[in-house]
């Protein structure tokens, strides 16, 4: 019956959305029902829609992972965005510059260059919170726009491709790409795996205990001897690395260098879908792919309809609205005793 | 506290040092710094209304990125700056009725319904958004006759845009409002301990939505201010993280309307400054540094000051009454 | 007209709980009558629904003869009616005026009048000869006196009509006197009063009339010339009620807690525990009698390490027990029963399969190294819920769906089944129903008979009474006396507890 209850409501939820949408596709004077068919037989209606569905779905897992495992252990982190850049910037350079390597070392290093520094971008903030007690909504967001700064000083400084007007590094070596299997992207499967792992480590194991008590009820924690401090470090570093995988993943499977105007929103619609998920790591999977296959679905609907792309933002706003609102509010007494989510005040 | 006095005696020597060297660019950095710092102390206003009265709401940047849109395309569409200014206001109060409505009847969790609001900013001007239009003019400057001469203080206090002085006249109104009337210290018992206003016959959930409303209002202004007397124009992404830097001011500032405009005016000297290095080109840095200032200045900020601060002790909690 | 108040068929039901069924109740001009019932009763819910702050599914409220609706606080304000509230509503960063004046400021134009305002509070603090301090900030006060502030804010309006919510909580026996002689004389006056309590001796002391409360019915009415305490005892419980623990005499062994000179500050940074000194022997239950507020509350943090000792040490078997490690103390063999069960006894929204191993989740047999032992979780579980009574649907069920009685025996199934040294015990059947208080007082019997040391600290004078083999009374952060159990004399430890010379 929770199962029941727990799919129901975002199913509603996205069919309002879509009438909204429609609605507002009506008044720009475009049909509707021609603009979402697009969408839909685009996005899953042949073996090339459903690869490129994964593959903008792939970072979307792992991002959506990352926010999810922080709001389990009580942080609202919301710099996943500058994580996963700093990942994506720091891959395409181990990408690009580190020479002469097979691909069997040089592909896993790229990766782990980004996996460490968007670990690093995560742990700024969770320092910060752990030792100064600054809330981490305001430093990850800050940190969002410091790397974004940085980003595009390297790509069009120190990192640029040489002989290029664009702000954008070199494309990285061959030896450093993710191969597809089968035409469909790796990482996808990769991002799967982990939220599995994740959702195993929740459940079975006692550090996902001592993470999850910290998120509850962090007096009952330092009680029990659980360091909270301990908590939120690990938590915004491993968050902050799967951003950063997400990134590098991103890099070097997808685009194949660094460019500025790198993927604006992969980080909000990570917020998005935990959000939607309820800070549960399985449901980060469906949620993933529903964005993955529209948001890379968005250039046909322009074409066939003439509908403009921003109107997912729109729809995909609503869906978040209607699912974390009213119906919550009224169930929050008995959702709160299964699954809260709830991120607290400022100082504490 | 001694810190603090420190630093505006450090401010205070360090200003009169540079006046005393060149007082024409002293005095027009100071001036930049207030406008500059102005939008941001308006919004930390948002902030300090909400949250003396219990809620959260990281919403402001939502707050001031549709209002600057609405009263914009307003002016654009209708050539009246007044109507831009208007509309603004009025979503500004809009978008807080919506915070009120998530978090105090809703009792959603606050964080979560101000990322709501933000997002759903975003989606909206993101999708409403046409490029080309223009406004007919900014709010002129506003020379006050008289007192506009005074050697520096004229120049930097009194040579303004309507929307600023209105904006300054307003945080020194919420100041004493909020101090010394039956509203304000009722606002404030609801606030750090909801159920002693309850049971002294005040409405808590009333005053939620009229303060987050009036805060919402507050917002609207600082976003008509931003784009109809500051910038000129509007584009995506035009709040730029400044309602976040809101609220590392309003910490920063303790809560107080005052201390957060003076929070926000060091804020904005420190941009002014740079800018000034860099057109004299005293110092190169690549332009992405100077971006990045304003973003690490507030990370320092609350590195030094958050964790040693008291927030009202009963924010972030769904005021429920069956709990006395 | 002299009915102020008149209850009629006031019904109000929680999930899972009816809190008030059918309850009618009448409060004359100048009458005093008690609310009495145990913990759970339904007497807050009760009172509370008049005052507005709980709507009722069902009934009528009259104040004055006026129907008056549901959750109206202001309409029963203006009605004249003053509510003193078990749990303080002050706010606690504002001033004693400010707090008193909330709702109702003293005005000039559109600003406060604060010398007025002053004025009415030093006025008023005469009146009723309760002295405070207008200045001062409530949260800096001591308990006793924010009780005034309060008593003082309720009495400041003219009130016909003064709600009583266990009032005497924090009062020192003569401050309860006192009190008591504070009402009698607004009696006189012709306010009505009703006045909820636990306590039968204030009961007998002070009503008209004395209306019990049972499981949200009405048990009976009655007045202090028609009963004693063991009549209203039985009124309250419904059966016969043991007022004293059967307990055999207990079998002192070797010292096994040892706190020397211990001293720890308060929130505030003041002194709380000011060189306190104190042997507890396996086998023996000493109990901690003292007003609230001579730091107890700081006493119990600071022995298992959730407070800073600025001096002093606490051993357990002649071993030094680390500071500011809450898990180290327990693993050196002190189980703590806190007093604040929400906050450090539990997480509401795990299950109560989880909760009774919160503190030793990653110890072996619920534990292999990293991952956890689903099967024997289980299995403690469920024989822990058999063995203390907890009262739920089943192990899976979270713990904050529970009522206060069983969250409680969840914390001590938890602490007691550990194999412990010392048990302290702090407020431990606070907002407990009967029943589980006698079960929980019960274990800690039994926890001494198996050896252990039990540290009790508790507000309740009886309940120290009935449970302890030695009373240490602690007053001002140190130990001002320690008596054997039966030599025990109520009004000798009340004087104690007042800091006075016995």
């Amino acid at each position: 019956m929770k199962y029941l209850r727990s799919w129901l409501l975002p199913a509603i939820a996205l069919l309002v959305a879509f009438a909204v949408g429609a609605l507002m596709m009506k008044i720009q004077g475009a049909n509707p029902f021609v603009a979402y068919k697009s969408l839909f037989t685009s996005a899953f209606g042949s073996s090339a829609g459903i690869a490129k569905t994964l593959g903008k779905a792939t970072p979307l897992i792992i991002s959506g992972l990352a926010v999810t495992i922080c709001l389990r252990a009580g942080l609202f982190n919301i710099g996943v965005q500058g994580q996963l850049l700093a990942g994506a910037l720091a891959s395409a350079w181990a990408g690009y510059a580190i020479k002469g390597l097979p691909t069997i070392i040089h592909l896993p290093l790229a990766l782990l260059f980004g996996v460490f520094f968007g670990a690093l971008t995560g742990i700024i903030a969770g320092a910060l919170k752990a030792f100064r007690g600054v809330h981490e909504v305001i430093t990850t967001i800050m940190l969002n726009s410091i790397v974004l700064q940085l980003g595009e000083y390297l790509a069009y400084g120190p990192f640029k491709e040489p002989g290029q007007q664009l702000a954008r590094t070199p494309e990285v070596l061959n030896s450093a790409k993710i191969p597809q299997i089968f035409g469909m992207p790796l990482g996808f499967f990769l991002g799967v795996a982990l939220a599995v792992i994740a959702w195993w480590v929740f459940k079975t194991t006692t550090s996902g205990f001592r993470m999850e008590t910290v998120g509850r009820n962090k007096s009952a924690a330092w009680y029990a001897g659980i360091s909270v401090k301990r908590s939120i470090l690990i938590s915004m570093f491993v968050g902050g690395a799967l951003a950063g995988l997400g990134g590098a993943i991103e890099t070097l499977g997808v685009v194949g260098r660094y460019e500025p105007a790198f993927n604006g929103g992969i980080g909000f619609d990570g917020i998005t879908i935990a959000l939607l998920g309820r800070a549960n790591p399985l449901a980060v999977i469906p949620g993933s792919i529903l964005f993955g296959g529209m948001r890379g679905a968005g250039a046909s609907m322009q074409f066939t309809a003439g509908v403009s792309p921003d109107i997912i933002d729109l729809i995909l706003a609503i869906v978040l609205f209607l699912v974390t609102a009213p119906l919550i509010g009224k169930m929050i007494k008995s959702i709160r005793d299964t699954e809260q989510i709830t991120t607290g005040g400022w100082g504490n | 506290m001694r810190s603090r006095w420190l630093m505006f005696a450090i401010t205070f020597i360090a200003i009169l040092y540079f006046y005393m060297r060149d007082s024409l660019v002293t005095t027009s950095v100071i001036g930049t710094a207030i406008t500059f710092g102005l939008p941001l102390a308006m919004a930390a206003m948002v902030g300090i209304m909400c949250e003396r009265t219990g809620i959260v709401n990281i919403g402001i940047e939502g707050t001031l990125l549709v209002s600057s849109f609405v009263g914009f395309f307003t002016a654009s569409a209708s050539g009246n700056l007044i109507l831009g200014l208007i509309s603004a206001v009025a979503m500004g109060a809009i978008s807080g009725l919506l915070l009120s409505l998530l978090a105090v009847t809703w009792k959603m969790d606050q964080i979560i319904a101000g990322t709501i609001i933000n997002i759903l900013a975003t989606g909206l001007t993101s999708f409403f958004y046409k490029q080309g239009h223009t406004i007919p003019s900014t709010f002129p400057e506003v020379d006050i006759p008289g007192l506009s001469s005074i050697p520096f203080f004229g120049p930097v206090l009194f040579m303004h845009g309507p929307l600023t002085y209105t904006g300054i006249i307003l945080i020194f109104v919420l100041w004493v409002a909020l101090y010394k009337t039956p509203w304000g210290l009722r606002s404030r018992a609801v606030g750090e301990h909801p159920s002693s206003a309850d049971t002294a016959g005040v409405s808590v959930i009333k005053l939620r939505y009229l303060n987050v409303a009036i805060a919402g209002a507050f917002g609207g202004l600082a976003g008509a201010y931003l784009t109809l007397e500051l910038v000129g124009s509007w584009d995506r992404g035009f709040s730029a993280g400044k309602g976040f830097t809101a609220l590392a001011l309003m910490i920063f500032g303790r809560w107080n309307p005052i201390g957060a405009l003076g929070a926000a005016i060091f804020f904005g000297t420190a941009q002014a400054v740079t800018n000034q290095l860099m057109i004299t080109q005293v110092v190169t840095i690549p332009q992405q540094f100077t971006n990045m200032l304003p973003y690490v200045l507030t990370i320092l900020i609350l590195a030094i000051s958050a964790g040693k601060v008291r927030a009202p002790a009963a924010e972030g909690q769904p005021y429920e009454k069956e709990q006395a | 007209m002299s009915t102020l108040l008149e209850l009629t068929n006031i019904t109000k039901t929680y999930p899972g709980v009816v809190a008030n069924e059918n309850i009618s109740l009448s409060v004359n001009k100048g009458e005093i009558v008690a609310l009495l019932g145990e913990n759970g009763a339904g007497k807050s819910t009760l009172v509370k629904a008049v005052f507005g702050l709980v709507r009722p599914d069902s009934g009528e409220i009259r104040i004055k003869g006026d129907l008056i609706a549901a959750g109206d606080t202001a309409a029963a304000i203006n009605h004249g009616v003053g509510m003193v509230h078990q749990h303080f509503q002050l706010v606690p960063v504002m001033s004693v005026t400010e707090n008193i004046i909330l709702g109702d400021e003293p005005r000039r134009g559109i600003f406060i009048d604060k010398k007025k305002a002053r004025e009415e509070v030093v006025a008023l603090s005469q009146r009723y000869g309760l002295e405070v301090d207008p200045d001062a900030i409530v949260e800096d006060l001591p308990v006793g006196m924010q009780q005034r502030i309060e008593i003082l804010k309720a009495l400041r309006k003219d009130v016909d009509l003064l709600i009583l919510d266990e009032p005497t909580a924090v009062l020192t026996p003569q401050e309860i006197e006192e009190l008591l002689g504070v009402i009698k004389n607004l009696a006189s006056t012709g306010v009505g009063v009703l006045f909820i309590t636990h306590k039968l001796r204030e009961v007998m002391a002070v009503a008209d009339r004395v209306v019990v409360l049972r499981n949200g019915k009405t048990a009976g009415a009655t007045t202090p010339q028609e009963t004693n305490e063991e009549g209203l005892a039985q009124l309250m419980v419904g059966r016969n009620v043991v007022l004293q623990v059967d307990k055999s005499d207990a079998v002192k062994q070797g010292i096994v807690l040892s706190i020397r000179d211990l001293q720890a500050n308060d929130d505030r940074k003041h002194t709380a525990v000011d060189g306190f000194s104190l042997d507890v022997h396996a086998g023996e239950i000493m109990g901690i009698a003292g007003v609230e507020g001579n730091g107890q509350r700081e006493l119990v943090e600071a022995i298992c390490g959730m407070r800073p000792r600025l001096m002093g040490s606490v051993l357990v078997d002649g071993q030094e027990t680390p500071d500011m490690a809450p898990h180290k103390v327990h693993r050196m063999g002190i189980s703590h029963i806190p007093e604040d069960r929400e906050k450090h006894g539990l997480v509401a929204s795990y299950s109560i399969e989880d909760n009774l191993v919160l503190n030793q989740f990653d110890q072996p047999p619920f534990a292999n190294g990293w991952i956890r032992n689903a099967t024997a979780l289980e299995q403690n579980a469920t024989n822990l819920v058999e063995n203390f009574d907890i009262r739920t649907p089943s192990i899976k069920t979270t713990a904050g769906a529970l009522s206060g009685g069983n969250k409680q025996k969840v914390v001590v199934a938890r602490e007691l089944s550990q194999n412990t040294k010392v048990v302290v015990a702090a407020q431990p059947t606070r907002g407990v129903d009967v029943g589980s208080i006698e079960f929980i007082h019960k274990q800690l019997v039994s926890a001494r008979d198996n050896g252990a040391a039990v540290l009790l600290v508790s507000a309740e004078l009886d309940e120290i009474l009935s449970l302890s083999d030695r009373i240490a009374v602690m007053f001002g952060g140190k130990i001002v006396a320690i008596l054997d159990g039966k030599d025990a004399d109520r009004a000798k430890i009340g004087r104690m507890m007042a800091g006075l010379a016995s």
